[in-house]
Protein backbone atom coordinates (compact mmCIF):
# COMPACT_ATOMS: atom_id res chain seq x y z
CA UNK A 1 0.00 0.00 0.00
CA UNK A 2 2.68 2.32 0.96
CA UNK A 3 4.86 1.42 -2.33
CA UNK A 4 1.82 1.86 -4.52
CA UNK A 5 1.01 5.17 -2.77
CA UNK A 6 4.36 6.49 -3.72
CA UNK A 7 4.46 5.57 -6.72
CA UNK A 8 1.24 7.56 -6.90
CA UNK A 9 2.98 10.53 -4.64
CA UNK A 10 6.02 11.58 -6.34
CA UNK A 11 4.43 12.23 -9.85
CA UNK A 12 2.16 14.22 -8.71
CA UNK A 13 4.25 16.31 -6.13
CA UNK A 14 6.81 16.54 -8.63
CA UNK A 15 4.89 18.64 -11.17
CA UNK A 16 4.26 21.15 -7.93
CA UNK A 17 7.93 21.10 -7.01
CA UNK A 18 9.27 21.76 -9.92
CA UNK A 19 6.86 24.50 -10.81
CA UNK A 20 7.68 25.87 -7.11
CA UNK A 21 11.85 25.75 -8.15
CA UNK A 22 10.87 27.55 -11.69
CA UNK A 23 9.27 30.46 -9.67
CA UNK A 24 12.36 30.32 -7.29
CA UNK A 25 15.00 30.18 -9.88
CA UNK A 26 13.06 32.91 -11.59
CA UNK A 27 12.85 35.08 -8.77
CA UNK A 28 16.73 34.60 -7.52
CA UNK A 29 17.67 37.14 -10.44
CA UNK A 30 15.25 40.11 -9.71
CA UNK A 31 16.95 42.95 -11.24
CA UNK A 32 16.56 43.46 -15.31
CA UNK A 33 17.85 45.97 -17.39
CA UNK A 34 17.67 46.50 -21.57
CA UNK A 35 20.74 45.89 -23.31
CA UNK A 36 21.30 47.20 -27.50
CA UNK A 37 22.18 44.90 -30.07
CA UNK A 38 26.34 45.90 -29.99
CA UNK A 39 26.02 47.57 -26.89
CA UNK A 40 28.55 46.65 -23.82
CA UNK A 41 27.26 46.81 -20.09
CA UNK A 42 30.26 47.01 -17.66
CA UNK A 43 29.65 46.89 -13.92
CA UNK A 44 32.32 47.07 -11.18
CA UNK A 45 32.94 45.46 -8.33
CA UNK A 46 35.67 46.72 -5.61
CA UNK A 47 36.35 43.69 -3.87
CA UNK A 48 39.31 42.58 -1.84
CA UNK A 49 42.04 39.73 -2.21
CA UNK A 50 40.75 35.93 -2.58
CA UNK A 51 37.51 36.95 -2.67
CA UNK A 52 34.52 34.43 -5.07
CA UNK A 53 32.58 36.54 -7.23
CA UNK A 54 29.19 34.30 -8.72
CA UNK A 55 27.02 35.82 -11.16
CA UNK A 56 24.08 34.52 -12.87
CA UNK A 57 22.22 36.11 -15.76
CA UNK A 58 19.32 35.05 -17.96
CA UNK A 59 18.45 36.98 -21.46
CA UNK A 60 15.03 37.69 -23.17
CA UNK A 61 14.81 38.87 -27.15
CA UNK A 62 12.31 41.01 -27.86
CA UNK A 63 10.03 39.85 -29.95
CA UNK A 64 9.15 43.10 -32.62
CA UNK A 65 5.87 41.00 -33.83
CA UNK A 66 4.08 40.23 -30.59
CA UNK A 67 5.48 42.93 -28.98
CA UNK A 68 6.71 41.27 -25.53
CA UNK A 69 9.59 39.33 -24.75
CA UNK A 70 9.75 36.23 -25.43
CA UNK A 71 10.80 33.88 -21.98
CA UNK A 72 13.54 32.13 -23.14
CA UNK A 73 15.88 32.30 -26.79
CA UNK A 74 18.04 29.50 -27.18
CA UNK A 75 20.69 30.46 -29.56
CA UNK A 76 21.65 33.63 -28.05
CA UNK A 77 24.88 34.51 -26.62
CA UNK A 78 26.48 36.61 -23.77
CA UNK A 79 30.41 37.04 -24.04
CA UNK A 80 31.23 38.01 -20.41
CA UNK A 81 34.94 39.62 -19.81
CA UNK A 82 36.11 40.38 -16.37
CA UNK A 83 39.31 42.28 -15.80
CA UNK A 84 41.65 42.46 -12.83
CA UNK A 85 42.51 46.19 -11.29
CA UNK A 86 45.63 46.00 -13.73
CA UNK A 87 43.58 45.14 -16.93
CA UNK A 88 44.26 42.22 -17.50
CA UNK A 89 41.65 39.78 -18.14
CA UNK A 90 41.27 36.77 -15.96
CA UNK A 91 37.90 35.48 -17.52
CA UNK A 92 36.81 35.75 -20.95
CA UNK A 93 33.87 33.19 -22.09
CA UNK A 94 31.28 32.93 -23.98
CA UNK A 95 27.56 31.60 -22.29
CA UNK A 96 24.49 30.93 -23.67
CA UNK A 97 21.54 32.90 -23.43
CA UNK A 98 21.54 31.84 -19.50
CA UNK A 99 24.32 31.50 -17.66
CA UNK A 100 26.42 31.77 -14.76
CA UNK A 101 30.20 32.33 -14.46
CA UNK A 102 32.18 32.42 -11.24
CA UNK A 103 36.19 33.90 -10.55
CA UNK A 104 38.29 34.50 -7.59
CA UNK A 105 40.09 37.92 -6.97
CA UNK A 106 43.78 37.32 -6.57
CA UNK A 107 44.63 40.64 -6.76
CA UNK A 108 42.41 43.28 -4.40
CA UNK A 109 40.42 46.18 -6.08
CA UNK A 110 38.05 47.08 -8.91
CA UNK A 111 37.44 44.47 -10.96
CA UNK A 112 35.56 44.75 -14.25
CA UNK A 113 32.44 42.63 -15.52
CA UNK A 114 31.78 43.30 -19.16
CA UNK A 115 28.71 41.80 -20.71
CA UNK A 116 27.81 41.99 -24.70
CA UNK A 117 25.48 40.00 -27.13
CA UNK A 118 27.38 38.72 -29.88
CA UNK A 119 24.56 36.91 -31.36
CA UNK A 120 23.46 37.67 -35.18
CA UNK A 121 20.08 36.46 -34.03
CA UNK A 122 19.05 39.69 -33.26
CA UNK A 123 19.74 41.27 -36.70
CA UNK A 124 16.97 38.67 -37.38
CA UNK A 125 14.32 40.05 -35.37
CA UNK A 126 15.67 43.57 -35.74
CA UNK A 127 13.77 44.61 -32.54
CA UNK A 128 17.63 45.24 -31.35
CA UNK A 129 17.17 44.92 -27.36
CA UNK A 130 17.60 42.55 -25.16
CA UNK A 131 15.80 41.91 -21.47
CA UNK A 132 19.05 41.01 -19.24
CA UNK A 133 18.64 39.43 -15.56
CA UNK A 134 21.74 39.82 -13.83
CA UNK A 135 22.67 38.86 -10.12
CA UNK A 136 25.76 39.49 -8.74
CA UNK A 137 27.09 37.99 -5.62
CA UNK A 138 30.36 38.51 -3.77
CA UNK A 139 32.06 37.26 -0.80
CA UNK A 140 29.65 35.34 1.86
CA UNK A 141 26.86 36.31 0.20
CA UNK A 142 27.88 33.65 -2.81
CA UNK A 143 27.82 30.71 -0.40
CA UNK A 144 24.78 28.29 -1.01
CA UNK A 145 23.88 27.28 2.61
CA UNK A 146 21.70 24.52 1.94
CA UNK A 147 24.22 22.93 -0.19
CA UNK A 148 27.32 23.12 2.52
CA UNK A 149 24.69 21.97 5.08
CA UNK A 150 24.01 18.71 2.89
CA UNK A 151 27.91 18.17 1.76
CA UNK A 152 29.26 18.78 5.16
CA UNK A 153 26.22 17.30 6.91
CA UNK A 154 26.27 19.90 9.31
CA UNK A 155 23.38 20.87 11.69
CA UNK A 156 21.49 24.10 12.03
CA UNK A 157 23.42 25.65 14.62
CA UNK A 158 26.54 24.52 13.20
CA UNK A 159 25.37 25.98 9.96
CA UNK A 160 24.33 29.27 11.78
CA UNK A 161 28.00 29.27 13.38
CA UNK A 162 29.33 28.55 9.89
CA UNK A 163 27.53 31.53 8.34
CA UNK A 164 28.57 34.01 11.05
CA UNK A 165 32.36 32.93 10.64
CA UNK A 166 32.02 33.18 6.92
CA UNK A 167 30.72 36.90 7.58
CA UNK A 168 33.44 37.24 9.96
CA UNK A 169 35.74 36.15 7.54
CA UNK A 170 34.51 38.54 4.89
CA UNK A 171 35.04 41.53 6.99
CA UNK A 172 38.51 40.30 7.88
CA UNK A 173 39.10 40.45 4.21
CA UNK A 174 37.72 43.93 4.06
CA UNK A 175 39.97 45.46 6.98
CA UNK A 176 42.79 44.22 4.87
CA UNK A 177 41.97 45.57 2.11
CA UNK A 178 41.27 49.07 3.89
CA UNK A 179 44.87 48.69 4.89
CA UNK A 180 45.93 48.59 1.73
CA UNK A 181 44.23 51.23 -0.25
CA UNK A 182 44.77 53.50 2.66
CA UNK A 183 48.82 53.21 1.87
CA UNK A 184 47.73 53.58 -1.63
CA UNK A 185 46.08 56.88 -0.62
CA UNK A 186 48.80 57.87 1.13
CA UNK A 187 51.88 57.15 -1.38
CA UNK A 188 49.73 59.06 -4.06
CA UNK A 189 49.59 62.20 -1.43
CA UNK A 190 52.94 61.88 -0.77
CA UNK A 191 53.94 61.43 -4.63
CA UNK A 192 51.94 64.69 -5.07
CA UNK A 193 53.27 66.87 -2.49
CA UNK A 194 56.97 65.50 -3.75
CA UNK A 195 56.08 66.80 -7.50
CA UNK A 196 54.49 69.66 -6.17
CA UNK A 197 57.84 70.89 -4.00
CA UNK A 198 59.76 69.79 -7.36
CA UNK A 199 58.02 71.98 -9.38
CA UNK A 200 58.27 75.20 -7.12
CA UNK A 201 61.71 74.52 -7.22
CA UNK A 202 62.16 74.31 -10.55
CA UNK A 203 60.25 77.04 -11.36
CA UNK A 204 62.40 79.47 -9.09
CA UNK A 205 65.22 78.13 -10.32
CA UNK A 206 64.74 78.73 -14.10
CA UNK A 207 63.05 81.94 -13.27
CA UNK A 208 66.06 83.14 -11.30
CA UNK A 209 68.34 82.07 -14.47
CA UNK A 210 66.36 83.38 -16.96
CA UNK A 211 66.68 87.01 -15.06
CA UNK A 212 70.50 86.61 -14.76
CA UNK A 213 71.23 85.30 -18.39
CA UNK A 214 67.83 88.26 -19.53
CA UNK A 215 70.24 91.08 -17.48
CA UNK A 216 73.95 89.67 -18.98
CA UNK A 217 72.33 88.98 -22.58
CA UNK A 218 70.91 92.59 -23.16
CA UNK A 219 73.47 94.74 -21.27
CA UNK A 220 76.04 93.17 -23.63
CA UNK A 221 73.71 93.32 -26.28
CA UNK A 222 73.15 96.98 -25.78
CA UNK A 223 76.62 97.70 -25.25
CA UNK A 224 78.02 96.06 -28.63
CA UNK A 225 74.80 98.56 -30.36
CA UNK A 226 76.54 100.95 -28.68
CA UNK A 227 73.57 102.60 -27.06
CA UNK A 228 75.34 102.05 -23.94
CA UNK B 1 -4.57 -5.40 -2.47
CA UNK B 2 -3.71 -1.37 -2.18
CA UNK B 3 -6.75 0.34 -1.72
CA UNK B 4 -6.36 2.76 -4.24
CA UNK B 5 -8.95 5.00 -2.57
CA UNK B 6 -5.84 6.28 0.01
CA UNK B 7 -3.47 6.80 -2.61
CA UNK B 8 -5.79 9.06 -4.53
CA UNK B 9 -6.68 11.11 -1.40
CA UNK B 10 -2.96 11.83 -0.82
CA UNK B 11 -2.26 12.37 -4.16
CA UNK B 12 -5.01 14.32 -4.39
CA UNK B 13 -3.73 16.15 -0.76
CA UNK B 14 -0.60 16.76 -2.13
CA UNK B 15 -1.76 18.52 -5.05
CA UNK B 16 -3.67 20.84 -3.10
CA UNK B 17 -0.87 21.58 -0.68
CA UNK B 18 1.43 21.97 -3.97
CA UNK B 19 -1.32 24.44 -4.82
CA UNK B 20 -1.46 26.56 -2.11
CA UNK B 21 2.46 26.75 -1.79
CA UNK B 22 2.33 28.01 -5.38
CA UNK B 23 -0.76 31.11 -4.37
CA UNK B 24 1.40 32.03 -1.68
CA UNK B 25 4.59 32.64 -3.50
CA UNK B 26 2.62 34.73 -5.84
CA UNK B 27 0.50 36.69 -4.10
CA UNK B 28 2.70 37.21 -0.51
CA UNK B 29 6.18 38.71 -1.03
CA UNK B 30 8.29 35.76 -0.51
CA UNK B 31 12.06 36.14 0.31
CA UNK B 32 13.66 38.57 -1.65
CA UNK B 33 17.26 39.92 -1.84
CA UNK B 34 19.59 42.76 -2.50
CA UNK B 35 21.20 43.69 -5.67
CA UNK B 36 24.51 45.83 -4.85
CA UNK B 37 25.90 47.44 -8.55
CA UNK B 38 28.47 49.33 -9.46
CA UNK B 39 28.54 50.83 -12.97
CA UNK B 40 30.13 53.29 -14.84
CA UNK B 41 27.32 56.17 -16.16
CA UNK B 42 28.91 58.03 -19.23
CA UNK B 43 27.65 61.57 -19.63
CA UNK B 44 24.53 62.43 -21.61
CA UNK B 45 23.22 58.89 -20.91
CA UNK B 46 20.50 57.35 -18.50
CA UNK B 47 20.02 54.21 -17.59
CA UNK B 48 17.80 52.12 -16.27
CA UNK B 49 16.49 49.06 -13.98
CA UNK B 50 13.44 47.31 -13.66
CA UNK B 51 12.59 44.87 -11.18
CA UNK B 52 8.98 42.66 -10.47
CA UNK B 53 8.06 43.28 -7.36
CA UNK B 54 4.82 41.90 -5.08
CA UNK B 55 2.81 43.91 -3.01
CA UNK B 56 3.35 44.34 0.17
CA UNK B 57 7.24 44.17 -0.03
CA UNK B 58 9.01 46.30 1.41
CA UNK B 59 12.05 47.63 -0.71
CA UNK B 60 15.05 50.48 -0.10
CA UNK B 61 16.76 51.41 -3.02
CA UNK B 62 20.42 53.49 -1.78
CA UNK B 63 22.95 54.70 -4.24
CA UNK B 64 26.03 56.77 -4.13
CA UNK B 65 28.03 58.79 -6.66
CA UNK B 66 31.73 57.47 -6.40
CA UNK B 67 33.65 59.23 -9.17
CA UNK B 68 32.92 62.16 -11.80
CA UNK B 69 32.82 65.39 -11.63
CA UNK B 70 30.70 67.10 -8.49
CA UNK B 71 29.92 63.77 -7.56
CA UNK B 72 25.46 64.30 -8.35
CA UNK B 73 23.48 62.75 -10.23
CA UNK B 74 19.75 62.74 -11.19
CA UNK B 75 17.66 59.85 -9.99
CA UNK B 76 14.14 58.36 -10.38
CA UNK B 77 11.71 55.95 -8.96
CA UNK B 78 8.64 54.87 -10.41
CA UNK B 79 6.07 52.08 -10.28
CA UNK B 80 3.99 50.23 -12.19
CA UNK B 81 1.73 52.58 -13.50
CA UNK B 82 4.28 55.26 -13.99
CA UNK B 83 3.73 57.10 -10.80
CA UNK B 84 6.71 58.83 -9.15
CA UNK B 85 7.36 57.89 -6.41
CA UNK B 86 10.90 59.22 -5.94
CA UNK B 87 12.64 62.00 -7.88
CA UNK B 88 15.56 63.75 -7.28
CA UNK B 89 18.08 65.77 -9.52
CA UNK B 90 21.65 66.65 -8.39
CA UNK B 91 22.11 64.27 -5.55
CA UNK B 92 24.95 62.67 -3.86
CA UNK B 93 23.83 60.01 -2.13
CA UNK B 94 20.46 59.05 -0.64
CA UNK B 95 18.52 56.03 0.88
CA UNK B 96 14.54 55.67 0.32
CA UNK B 97 12.41 52.95 1.25
CA UNK B 98 8.76 52.48 0.22
CA UNK B 99 6.19 49.25 0.39
CA UNK B 100 4.89 48.47 -2.75
CA UNK B 101 1.51 49.56 -3.45
CA UNK B 102 0.59 46.48 -6.27
CA UNK B 103 2.17 44.24 -8.37
CA UNK B 104 4.59 45.13 -10.91
CA UNK B 105 7.35 45.81 -12.76
CA UNK B 106 9.32 48.76 -10.99
CA UNK B 107 11.52 51.22 -12.85
CA UNK B 108 14.54 53.35 -11.61
CA UNK B 109 16.49 55.23 -13.37
CA UNK B 110 20.22 56.89 -12.87
CA UNK B 111 20.84 59.99 -15.12
CA UNK B 112 24.00 62.24 -16.30
CA UNK B 113 22.11 63.78 -19.02
CA UNK B 114 22.83 67.21 -17.30
CA UNK B 115 26.67 66.56 -17.58
CA UNK B 116 28.97 67.84 -20.85
CA UNK B 117 31.91 65.27 -20.35
CA UNK B 118 32.40 63.99 -17.32
CA UNK B 119 31.91 60.35 -16.47
CA UNK B 120 29.98 59.34 -13.24
CA UNK B 121 30.06 55.89 -11.38
CA UNK B 122 27.35 55.22 -9.34
CA UNK B 123 26.85 52.10 -6.85
CA UNK B 124 23.46 51.04 -6.26
CA UNK B 125 22.01 48.65 -3.70
CA UNK B 126 18.61 47.52 -4.24
CA UNK B 127 16.96 45.78 -1.47
CA UNK B 128 13.84 43.71 -1.96
CA UNK B 129 11.76 42.24 1.26
CA UNK B 130 13.97 39.98 3.90
CA UNK B 131 17.35 38.06 2.79
CA UNK B 132 16.11 34.71 1.98
CA UNK B 133 16.14 32.95 5.19
CA UNK B 134 19.03 30.15 5.47
CA UNK B 135 16.83 26.99 5.66
CA UNK B 136 14.17 26.61 3.14
CA UNK B 137 12.24 24.78 5.38
CA UNK B 138 12.49 28.21 7.71
CA UNK B 139 8.98 29.40 7.01
CA UNK B 140 7.74 26.75 9.91
CA UNK B 141 6.59 29.06 12.93
CA UNK B 142 7.92 27.72 15.89
CA UNK B 143 10.85 29.43 18.62
CA UNK B 144 14.60 29.64 18.08
CA UNK B 145 16.21 28.26 20.61
CA UNK B 146 18.65 30.78 22.91
CA UNK B 147 21.89 30.01 20.81
CA UNK B 148 19.53 30.07 17.44
CA UNK B 149 18.18 33.58 18.34
CA UNK B 150 21.88 34.42 19.66
CA UNK B 151 23.44 33.35 16.37
CA UNK B 152 20.52 35.78 14.21
CA UNK B 153 21.15 38.74 16.38
CA UNK B 154 25.03 38.40 15.66
CA UNK B 155 23.99 37.90 12.47
CA UNK B 156 22.28 41.31 11.79
CA UNK B 157 24.92 43.02 13.87
CA UNK B 158 27.47 41.72 11.25
CA UNK B 159 25.41 42.58 8.54
CA UNK B 160 25.51 46.10 9.34
CA UNK B 161 29.30 46.25 10.13
CA UNK B 162 29.46 44.91 6.25
CA UNK B 163 27.40 48.09 5.63
CA UNK B 164 29.38 50.20 7.57
CA UNK B 165 32.46 49.00 5.77
CA UNK B 166 31.07 49.71 2.41
CA UNK B 167 29.87 52.99 2.68
CA UNK B 168 33.56 53.70 4.16
CA UNK B 169 34.86 51.87 1.36
CA UNK B 170 32.71 54.56 -1.10
CA UNK B 171 33.59 57.50 0.30
CA UNK B 172 37.58 56.68 0.51
CA UNK B 173 37.14 55.45 -3.18
CA UNK B 174 35.93 59.21 -3.44
CA UNK B 175 39.01 61.07 -1.80
CA UNK B 176 41.38 58.46 -3.57
CA UNK B 177 40.10 58.69 -7.04
CA UNK B 178 40.32 62.99 -5.92
CA UNK B 179 44.12 62.48 -5.07
CA UNK B 180 44.97 60.25 -8.16
CA UNK B 181 43.75 63.01 -10.29
CA UNK B 182 45.34 65.58 -8.95
CA UNK B 183 48.70 63.59 -9.10
CA UNK B 184 48.49 62.91 -12.58
CA UNK B 185 47.22 66.63 -13.31
CA UNK B 186 50.40 67.82 -11.21
CA UNK B 187 52.46 65.86 -13.22
CA UNK B 188 51.74 67.12 -16.42
CA UNK B 189 51.25 70.52 -15.43
CA UNK B 190 54.33 70.57 -13.78
CA UNK B 191 56.00 69.28 -17.14
CA UNK B 192 54.25 71.98 -19.38
CA UNK B 193 55.04 75.24 -17.44
CA UNK B 194 58.78 74.54 -16.37
CA UNK B 195 59.15 73.72 -20.72
CA UNK B 196 57.35 76.96 -21.47
CA UNK B 197 59.39 79.05 -18.68
CA UNK B 198 61.91 79.44 -21.31
CA UNK B 199 59.60 81.95 -23.35
CA UNK B 200 61.04 84.76 -22.09
CA UNK B 201 64.41 83.99 -22.88
CA UNK B 202 63.17 82.73 -26.95
CA UNK B 203 61.47 86.17 -27.07
CA UNK B 204 64.85 87.91 -26.04
CA UNK B 205 66.49 86.09 -28.52
CA UNK B 206 63.72 86.66 -31.14
CA UNK B 207 63.55 90.66 -30.72
CA UNK B 208 67.04 90.55 -30.84
CA UNK B 209 67.08 88.79 -34.50
CA UNK B 210 64.15 91.37 -35.90
CA UNK B 211 66.21 94.40 -34.53
CA UNK B 212 69.20 92.92 -36.04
Amino acid sequence: MAGVGARLLLPVMGRPALLLLALCTAGAQGLYFHIGETEKRCFIEEIPDETMVIGNYRTQMWDKQKEVFLPSTPGLGMHVEVKDPDSKVVLSRQYGSEGRFTFTSHTPGDHQICLHSNSTKMALFAGGKLRVHLDIQVGEHANNYPEIAAKDKLTELQLRARQLLDQVEQIQKEQDYQRYREERFRLTSESTNQRVLWWSIAQTVILILTGIWQMRHLKSFFEAKKLV
Amino acid sequence: MARPGSAQRWAAAAGRWGCRLLALLLLVPGPGGASEITFELPDNAKQCFYEDIAQGTKCTLEFQVITGGHYDVDCRLEDPDGKVLYKEMKKQYDSFTFTASRNGTYKFCFSNEFSTFTHKTVYFDFQVGEDPPLFPSENRVSALTQMESACVSIHEALKSVIDYQTHFRLREAQGRSRAEDLNTRVAYCSKWFVVHNFHPGLMIINSENIVD
